[in-house]
C-alpha cells in the first residue's frame, strides 16, 4: 500500500534516500539541501538504514568520497545545492569520466554574487556539460519518484554513469504539498542490489581507477563517456516503464501537456512548469491553441523526440531560470535551437524568456504575458526580442 | 467552498504563522484534500512580520507562485493592521479572521471593508489561559475551521492531534487541542 502524505520537497528525498538505503552518503549541509542530509543523518542515527555516512568538510570532499566509494564498489549518493555543487566542478568531471553511478538530489538555488539562497537553475545547469544524467522534478512527487528512477537508471550496465535529479530550492523543498510514497518492500525490490561488474574491492579481479590518460587513449575514454549517453534514453523509459508498474505513475523523457494539437508551445523544466499548465488550461478555455512541454531529461538532450513534438508549431516560448551570459540566452533555449535546427519543415519561430533568478517569483499573468507574444509573433511575423528578462526591474 | 481556496497568515516571527499553515495543510490532507502550505521566505526575525500561505482543493494543486489574491486572511497579530496591508490583493468577498479583543464590527471599520466577511477572536487570551503562553497559532485554527467549514470540528481535532502528538509532549497537545475547542466555540461572526 503506498502512503499518501502531506510532506515537503526535502522530505520526501530523505524519505526515498532511506528508502534506498545507500552503502555510503558522504555530504555537506547547504541551504537548502541542509534538510535532506539532516534528515537522512537521523536516519542512519536512528538504525534505520545501514548507510556508512560521511561526514566531510567541504562539498568537493563530498564529492570526491562519494566517487572513492563509488570505484570501491558502494552504492553511493550525495546531495547539495548552489555553491556546493559549485565547488565539486572539478570532482563531478571526475565521476563522469570514470563512469561512477552515483546518484545526488541536487536542489536548486542561485549562484553568488550577490549572495542568495533561492531557487533558480544556475547551479545544475553549469554542471550540464559534466557527463552527468540530469533528470528535473516539477515537485515533490516528482523528485521522489525521479531519485528512486535514478538509481536503476545510474547503475544500469549499458548506462553507469552518474546522475543528478533536480528540484526548485524553497519552492519545492521547503513547501508542503501531498505525494505518495511507495512502500521500503517495494523500493526496495525495484532498485535491487547494486551489482558492479568491477570494482577495487574486487581482490580476486584487480582493476587500475583513474590511472594517466594521455594522447595514447585519454580521447577513446571519453568517447565511451559519451557512447555511454547516447543509451541513456532507452534506459530511461525502461526503468520508466518499470516504474509505472509499481507507482501507476508515468514518466517519459519529457512531459507534453496539451501539446499534440497545440500551436503556441513553452517549453520549461521543474517548479514554474505547473504554473504554466494552469495558464494551458485558462488559454483553452479561451480558444487558443497553447501547450507545453516540460523537459524531464536534459541530459543526454531527447533531441529527436524533442523536434518530432515541437515540429509544426507556429511559435515556441522557451523559458529560463538560468542564463548562459553568452547573450544567446539560457541554456534550454541554446539547446532547444540547435536541436531544431534538424526540425523538417519551416523554421519555427522560437523566442526566450530568462525568469526567476534568485527566486523571483512568476505568476500565471506573466506566463499568460508570453503566449500573448508568441500569437502577436505570428500575427506580424516579427521577433522584436530574441532574448526578453521577464519580471525584472530594467 | 471555492475550487482552490488560498489562504495568508499574517503574523510575527515567533507567532507560529509557517506552523499554523503547516498543520492546517496536514490535517486537512488527512481527510483526502490536495493542499500546499509555506511561508514566505524571507529573514526569519523574532517580532518582525511574516507571511505564510495555504491553498486548499479536492483537485490536485500544480501552482507553483505565490498567492496573491487570497479569499481568505488570517492574522494572529492585530499591532500588524495599519502597518502592513492585510487586504492587499483579497476580493471583495474575502473573509478575514483577526486575532483581536474587538467585535467583528469594529475591526471591519478599521480595516475599512464594505463588503466580505469579519471574524474576530481574542485569541491570545485563550492562549495565555489554556498554554500559558502567547501562541495565537493554534487556537486561530480552530476559528478558521468554524468559519470555513473546511472540516467538522471533531475531524480537524482528530487529524490536528495525530499530528501534533508526532511533535510535541501528551499535555502540551492536550493544551494545544482545548485551545483549538475553546476557539471553535468563542469566535465571533456578524450574524
Amino acid at each position: 500500500m503506498s502512503r499518501r502524505v502531506a510532506i515537503t520537497g526535502n522530505e520526501a528525498i530523505a524519505e526515498a534516500m532511506r528508502q534506498i538505503n545507500p552503502d555510503v552518503v558522504a555530504a555537506y549541509p547547504i541551504t537548502p539541501a541542509t534538510e535532506i542530509v539532516q534528515m537522512f543523518a537521523n536516519s542512519v542515527s536512528d538504525g534505520k538504514v545501514d548507510t556508512e555516512f560521511v561526514t566531510v568538510e567541504s562539498e568537493h570532499s563530498a564529492m570526491s568520497a562519494a566517487i572513492g566509494a563509488s570505484a570501491a564498489g558502494a552504492r553511493a549518493m550525495t546531495a547539495t545545492s548552489s555553491q556546493g555543487l559549485a565547488l565539486m566542478w572539478e570532482m563531478l568531471y571526475i565521476a563522469a569520466g570514470l563512469k561512477l553511478p552515483i546518484v545526488a538530489p541536487i536542489v536548486n538555488r542561485a549562484l553568488s554574487a550577490p549572495i542568495n539562497i533561492h531557487c533558480d537553475h544556475s547551479d545544475t545547469m553549469g554542471a550540464r556539460d559534466s557527463g552527468w544524467i540530469q533528470i528535473y522534478s516539477e515537485d515533490a512527487q516528482e523528485a521522489y519518484d525521479n531519485l528512486i528512477q535514478a538509481i536503476r537508471i545510474a547503475e544500469h550496465p549499458d548506462v553507469l554513469l552518474p546522475a543528478m535529479v533536480t528540484m526548485d530550492g524553497f519552492i519545492v523543498s521547503h513547501g508542503m504539498s501531498n505525494a505518495e510514497f511507495l512502500d521500503d518492500d517495494v523500493v526496495r525490490g525495484f532498485i535491487k542490489e547494486y551489482e558492479p561488474k568491477h570494482y577495487l574491492l574486487d581482490v580476486e579481479n584487480p582493476i587500475t581507477v583513474g590511472a594517466l590518460d594521455f594522447s595514447d587513449w585519454y580521447f577513446e575514454h571519453r568517447r565511451q563517456v559519451a557512447d555511454a549517453h547516447t543509451r541513456v534514453k532507452d534506459v530511461v523509459l525502461q526503468v520508466a516503464e518499470e516504474f509505472k508498474g509499481i507507482s501507476g505513475r508515468e514518466y517519459k523523457l519529457f512531459d507534453g501537456y496539451k501539446l499534440d494539437d497545440a500551436e503556441y508551445a513553452i517549453v520549461i523544466v521543474n517548479s514554474a512548469a505547473g504554473t504554466a499548465k494552469t495558464v494551458v488550461d485558462e488559454l483553452r478555455a479561451k480558444g487558443l491553441k497553447a501547450g507545453l512541454l516540460k523537459i524531464r531529461l536534459f541530459r543526454p538532450f531527447p533531441q529527436e523526440e524533442i523536434v518530432e513534438a515541437l515540429s509544426g508549431k507556429k511559435a515556441i516560448a522557451v523559458l529560463d531560470r538560468a542564463d548562459t551570459l553568452s547573450l544567446m540566452g539560457g541554456p534550454l533555449y541554446i539547446d532547444l535551437r540547435a536541436a531544431m535546427y534538424d526540425s523538417p519543415g519551416p523554421r519555427v519561430k522560437m523566442v526566450n524568456y530568462i525568469y526567476g533568478l534568485g527566486g523571483r517569483d512568476i505568476n500565471m499573468e506573466q506566463i499568460a504575458g508570453v503566449y500573448n507574444d508568441l500569437v502577436e509573433i505570428v500575427k506580424t511575423g516579427e521577433i522584436k526580442r530574441s532574448v526578453t528578462y521577464l519580471g525584472v526591474r530594467e | 467552498m471555492a475550487e482552490l481556496l488560498e489562504i495568508r497568515w499574517h503574523g510575527r516571527g515567533g507567532q507560529g504563522a509557517k506552523t499554523a499553515a503547516i498543520l492546517l495543510g496536514e490535517a486537512v490532507s488527512i481527510s483526502g484534500k490536495y493542499i500546499q502550505a509555506f511561508p514566505e521566505y524571507g529573514p526569519e526575525r523574532m517580532g518582525a512580520p511574516v507571511l505564510a500561505f495555504n491553498r486548499i482543493s479536492d483537485e490536485p494543486i500544480r501552482l507553483h507562485c505565490q498567492v496573491a489574491n487570497p479569499a481568505m486572511v488570517v492574522v494572529l497579530d492585530a499591532t500588524l493592521i495599519g502597518k502592513t496591508d492585510v487586504t492587499a490583493g483579497v476580493p471583495e468577498d474575502g473573509l478575514y479572521i483577526i486575532n483581536t479583543n474587538l467585535s467583528p464590527g469594529e475591526m471591519r471599520d478599521q480595516l475599512g471593508l464594505a463588503d466580505g466577511k469579519v471574524y474576530t477572536l481574542d485569541a491570545t487570551q485563550i492562549s495565555m489561559e489554556t498554554m500559558g503562553r502567547n501562541i495565537p497559532n493554534t487556537p486561530m485554527m480552530g476559528a478558521l475551521i468554524k468559519a470555513t467549514g473546511l472540516l467538522t470540528i471533531d475531524e480537524f481535532v482528530a487529524n490536528a492531534k495525530g499530528r501534533l502528538e508526532a511533535k510535541f509532549r501528551p499535555d502540551i497537545v492536550e493544551k494545544n487541542i482545548q485551545a483549538i475547542e475553546r476557539a471553535y466555540q468563542e469566535v465571533q461572526g456578524e450574524e
